[in-house]
């Protein structure tokens, strides 16, 4: 108690020195922690993009590759199902929904998904949470309806009923519009912090409509056009899906349907369970985490070697104080315990205020993060890796406070009571 | 339980390999007496006075502080004899500048446990009145920092005094101090030590003081390996 209270004293008599080297120990571990909540928000925003789903078909081809264009919009698939295929197996008894996906076209960079409104009923994220319109928007129904991702209506200013041009291709340079082809804004999402927000959504039969007069993969030759109009009065057939989302009715029937889909003999199939090829990507990114966090480490050590220095540079004024304490009794372990104490207090007093001022930061910050980079950080208690930061940090405070303690422990013992000045 | 205070024989003592420092045949010092220890720069003073508190271990020949035999103790067992039994006042600088007064003169009590068990009251009774008896009361919850010299030597010889221990050993105490006032510091540690029953070793290069004290021990005389240059002071 007496050592405390003289740890605590002696910090408190060099209060300026001690306060910033609290404020650097608080920041270190304010930046440590901050970064693995960044981190564990980054992976369960990425894991939770898709829920409930229990497996994403497409073409055969690289796992990866599926996950990236059917769940996060990104790369281009290499094959299509045909549409036949698609309503065989939705119609599985196996199956209980489907969400089908047609992709391939794009709007001012903003991706262009054909789907139905089972994506608005049926699609997860975030485990229970559905895309919903922002009041006075419905789901697209006619060919040229169209709904948008919050992100593409927020970016691009767009308000219901504006019309749109969709443009061929995803690349954002495009000059194949389908400009004959308006579309009209029914819906616009509400914020989601996942990819849907960046998407624009139009109903499979409206993909089709663009591209009827279109002939492998040509615009149509002048005069032969088929104008919207006429698209109108005409019963579209739809030929084919880019891939589809999958709910099955029991989990055990999820592997019979991954295997029944990979081994389907009309057409070179594949289907993937979400999670686990959401953990396959996510690991290909680990090293860039693992780097973060090693970073973060090393700024710990940084400043707790601040409060090293801090607390060996005091040792000399000091050794007066020493030689006090020890002609009233103190051995050389009670100075080295006095030291060590000092250390601690600021290891402690550094990381209670790190772990303080991460929480009001992430209070501050948290609807912005989610706003600006659609990265929901979910203020949750300390997690058990970061309790286990927490006690690295307290036994390197330890470690570190040693090194001037030893110091002080040499010191006293070669003074004695000598009084040096 | 008519042991000395002190009683030191055949101490020997060098720092290292390096010449004998200390060669004291007979020392000894009566419980209660007042004793003014003389003796120039390089008559073995600061060594004399380590070994006495118990820092430095004796090489050979026997210290004996209140029968309990320094030779035979670990450091460890010395220092918690020393924060039990001996109070020592410095030269100056004796205050832990980011203690108050009370905190200052209380502090062997946190230290020891043996020493604070002897206090009969509550340790703030006790330190307000060893700062009444000394003249420094008005000064208790002050930072040490706000006080004249004289003042922290009076503070200095309160810590000394709490818990009342058996030795008492003051280094020069008053060579900081003006000619007028150290003797009326000796006069209050006196009393006061009086009162508590406390031997008092006291250090120092000013015979004026030398007539208050009933003894006078001059080091070169004792130590035989006191420098020849030192014997002529």
């Amino acid at each position: 108690m007496l050592t405390l209270r003289l740890a605590f004293l002696s910090l408190f008599n060099r209060r300026l020195t001690s306060f910033l080297t609290l404020l650097s120990v608080a920041l270190s571990v304010a930046l440590l922690i901050g970064v693995e909540r960044v981190r564990q928000g980054a992976r369960e925003s990425f894991a939770n993009t898709i829920s409930q789903t229990d497996l994403i078909v497409g073409a055969k081809g690289g796992t990866i590759q599926l996950l990236l264009y059917a769940v996060f919009r990104m790369g281009s698939a290499t094959a299509n199902i045909s549409y036949d295929t698609y309503q065989k197996l939705a119609a599985d008894p196996d199956v209980a929904w489907t969400i089908p996906y047609s992709l391939g076209d794009s709007h001012r960079g903003f991706r262009v998904v054909g789907t139905t409104k089972d994506f608005y009923e049926r699609y997860r994220y975030r485990r229970d949470k559905k895309p919903e319109f922002a009041p006075g928007g419905k789901a697209p129904a006619g060919y040229f309806d169209v709904a948008l991702g919050a992100d593409v209506a927020d970016r691009l200013g767009y308000k219901l009923g504006d019309r749109i041009i969709l443009a061929h291709g995803v690349a954002d340079y495009t000059i194949q519009k389908h400009d004959d082809k308006p579309f009209t804004v029914v819906g616009i999402l509400e914020k989601t912090a996942t990819p849907i927000d960046r998407s624009v959504y139009i109903t499979l039969e409206g993909m089709e409509a663009i591209h009827v007069d279109w002939g492998d993969g040509a615009p149509p030759m002048p005069g032969q056009e088929v104008s919207a109009e006429t698209l109108l009065q005409r019963e579209l057939k739809i030929g084919a899906i880019t891939a589809f989302l999958l709910g099955a009715k029991t989990r055990m029937d999820t592997l019979k349907l991954q295997r029944m889909i990979n081994e389907y003999e009309d057409e070179p199939l594949m289907a993937v369970i979400p999670g686990v090829a959401l953990s396959e990507l996510w690991d290909g990114l680990s090293y860039a985490e693992d780097g973060l966090r090693v970073v973060s480490l090393f700024v710990v050590v940084v400043g707790l070697l601040g409060m090293l220095v801090s607390i060996y540079n005091s040792l000399n004024e000091r050794r007066r104080e020493m030689a006090i304490l020890r002609s009233v009794g103190a051995g050389p372990r009670l100075i080295f315990t006095l030291m060590i104490a000092e250390s601690l207090l600021l290891t402690v007093a550094g990381a209670a205020l790190g772990v303080v001022a991460m929480y009001a930061l992430l209070a501050v910050a948290q609807p912005i993060v989610e706003k600006q980079f659609g990265l929901f950080i979910p203020i949750s208690g300390l997690s058990v890796e970061e309790y286990v930061y927490l006690a690295v940090i307290f036994v390197l405070g330890l470690a570190l406070g040693a090194v001037p303690a030893g110091r002080a422990y040499r010191n006293t013992l070669h003074d004695g009571l000598t009084i040096r000045l | 339980m008519s042991t000395a205070a002190v009683e030191v024989k055949d101490l020997k003592f060098a720092y290292g390999k390096g010449p004998t420092v200390l060669d004291v045949p007979a020392l000894e010092i009566a419980r209660g007496e007042r004793v003014f220890l003389h003796g120039p720069s390089g008559s073995g003073k600061t060594t004399l006075l380590g070994i006495l508190a118990g820092i430095v271990a004796p090489r050979s020949g026997s210290v004996k502080i209140l029968g309990r035999d320094f030779g035979s103790m670990t450091g460890t067992a010395r220092d918690r004899f020393r924060g039990a039994h001996v109070g020592y006042v410095f030269q100056m600088f004796n205050l832990i500048p980011y203690l108050d007064v009370r905190a200052n003169i209380q502090l062997p009590l946190g230290i020891s446990k043996e020493r604070a068990a002897r206090v009969k009251g509550s340790p703030d009774e006790e330190a307000r009145l060893l700062a009444a008896h000394l003249g420094i009361e008005a000064f208790l919850d002050r930072p040490v920092t706000e006080l004249s010299v004289g003042q922290q030597q009076r503070v200095a010889a309160a810590r000394a005094l709490i818990g009342s221990p058996e030795l008492i050993i003051a280094d020069e105490p008053t060579s900081a101090l003006d000619t007028d006032r150290r003797e009326a510091f000796l006069k209050v540690l006196f009393a006061e030590a009086e009162r508590t029953g406390s031997s008092i070793l006291f250090v120092s290069h000013d015979h004026t003081l030398k007539p208050l004290f009933p003894r006078v021990i001059s080091l070169g005389d004792v130590n035989r390996a006191a420098q020849p240059a030192g014997s002529a002071n």
